[in-house]
């Protein structure tokens, strides 16, 4: 595990969302993020269609609600998790509209990376500039490498094979895929993917 | 089971003698079987024996001319010539001749259904006889005959790992820790590959073999060839690669992908313990369905007594 590689990338985000929330770049212009909200409702009729209710009066997009009711929270409350997309701003006027209802917010925030894709690369890897490669990947907001390993048998200059883990948002997975197919075939690189829809 | 047929077999390679070889159990007499150099035409049944100790002793089959097998007296003729691309000759011509006959065609040879689907369904809707081809995919393995069950429509997609020569290849590779070179020798040494292995190891049967299951699914909507095959072999696959793949639980094998939309042929990362991971020379195939859910069929995908046995089991579905 590289961990440092993935570090760097979380340090990188946060300097760019700290940038934002100063204001620098208009709301209005931003890309919407998927956000994960974690919410306990008690066990009444129209506690959920309530909680959702600010959701779409805030201009949140509802991706999905996970409503876990045979799992009830010590207080006796049901847990729901809820993905919405969002710009900074108006996630956190949800957050807000959600907590003047008297919904019970456990926890709120940018959704991390959702999926894996797990890749190899083989060919002339090295000579090929390997750093450009992965920064390539990395520098995609929709992706990051969690994992990299470098077989090299024959000496860099040589043919040698690579595997990479990638961490993509939700949904992105087939996007990383191209990205990945993109710079392989500028730099004459064999891509061995895993069959979509996890088929196995 | 139908009655007892009289097959004229063309072809006397693996699939067309052991054809030849096991008609009989199966109920059925061998009224002609002919090479590209001579025949044994018999209308009362040949003397399968004879026939059969003549080509191993002296390549040849018979006294007769390869060409009169083609007018004897059959009710099918099996089509085990070897496969050729573009316009699928001769093997083509054998069929178009024997529909025109109004007689039944059962194919080992993927040349005609691979390349000229439309033409061969053309040609059959013109005819008395039926057109069948469980042998030219995954050898003793039933699939089309299970697709044709399941109904084409119901199934969204077929995939899976189609040739035992570059499966054999990549799983003694993943195990030994041997590169390509030296496991392709050993592949040779051992029969399982041929002298000239590109057919194999560069994806093209396991391609055709898609194609034609492509051609199934679509029902005629759409017609698929080779040419519009997205296809890569296992050549560029070092053993480097399967070693990183082996450290993450998974493997690499050559799947072949078939859906109306098209044919997708390529070395795919595996988990190790996936029921697509099959080892040495077995073949699977996965059908994605609508309501029958996903069914995995696995066994041998090559060999002359197996492939004979779906060519048999093709005679026996005829009326």
């Amino acid at each position: 595990m590289t961990s440092a590689l993935e570090s760097d990338s979380e340090a990188d985000g946060d300097a760019e969302r700290t940038g934002r929330s100063r204001g620098e770049i208009d709301d209005a212009e931003r890309d919407p993020q998927p956000h994960t909200i974690r919410l306990e409702l008690a066990d009444e009729p129209g506690q959920l269609l309530a909680a959702l209710e600010p959701i779409s009066e805030n201009g949140g997009n509802l991706l999905s609600i996970f409503h876990e009711r045979g799992n009830v929270t010590p207080r006796g409350r049901i847990p729901v998790e809820v993905d919405v997309e969002a710009t900074p701003n108006r996630f956190d006027a949800i957050v807000e509209a959600l907590r003047e209802e008297g919904v019970n917010v456990v926890q709120a925030g940018a959704e991390h990376y959702a999926e894996e894709v797990v890749v190899l690369l083989v060919g002339h890897l090295v000579d090929t500039d390997l750093s450009d490669t992965l920064r390539r990947v990395e520098q995609n907001p929709a992706t990051s490498i969690a994992d990299f390993s470098l077989n090299a048998p024959e000496g860099r200059s040589d043919t040698s094979s690579a595997r990479l883990r990638i961490a993509t948002r939700a949904g992105e997975t087939a996007a990383a895929l191209e990205l990945v197919h993109e710079i392989a075939e500028e730099k004459d690189i064999h891509v061995v993917e895993p069959l979509a829809g996890g088929a196995v | 089971m139908s009655d007892g047929k009289r097959l004229a077999v063309l072809g006397a390679g693996a699939v067309g003698s052991s054809v030849v070889d096991l008609a009989a159990e199966y109920g059925h007499s061998v009224v002609a079987f002919a090479d590209s150099s001579s025949a044994s035409i018999d209308a009362d049944g040949i003397d399968v024996a004879a026939a059969l100790e003549r080509k191993q002793a002296d390549g040849v089959v018979g006294d007769d001319d390869p060409g009169a097998a083609l007018d004897a007296e059959y009710d099918v003729l099996v089509e085990a010539t070897p496969t050729t691309l573009g316009d699928a000759e001769p093997g083509f011509s054998h069929l178009e001749t024997a529909l025109e006959r109004d007689r039944h065609v059962v194919l080992a040879n993927k040349g005609p259904v691979a390349e000229r689907y439309g033409d061969v369904r053309a040609l059959e809707r013109e005819s008395e006889g039926e057109v069948r081809f469980e042998a030219t995919v995954g050898g003793a393995i039933p699939i089309v005959s299970t697709v044709e069950d399941l109904s084409p429509s119901h199934v969204t997609a077929a995939r899976g790992v189609l040739n035992g020569t570059a499966n054999f290849i990549l799983s003694r590779m993943a195990a030994e820790g041997i590169d390509y070179e030296h496991v392709l020798a050993e592949a040779q040494d051992l029969g399982v590959a041929e002298a000239d292995p590109t057919f194999d190891v560069e994806g093209t049967d396991a391609a055709l073999k898609c194609v034609i299951l492509a051609n199934v699914l679509s029902e005629g909507e759409r017609e698929f060839t080779l040419s519009g095959a997205d296809v890569e072999g296992i050549t560029n696959v070092p053993g480097s690669a399967l070693e990183l793949a082996a450290e993450d639980g998974r493997t690499i094998r050559l799947v072949g992908e078939a859906t109306r939309e098209g044919i997708r042929v390529g070395p795919r990362l595996v988990p190790e313990n996936a029921a697509l991971a099959v080892t040495g020379t077995q073949n699977i195939v996965q059908l994605e369905t609508t309501n029958a859910g996903q069914l995995n069929l696995s066994g041998r995908g090559a060999g002359g007594p197996e492939t004979a046995s779906a060519v048999l089991g093709d005679v026996g579905r005829l009326d």
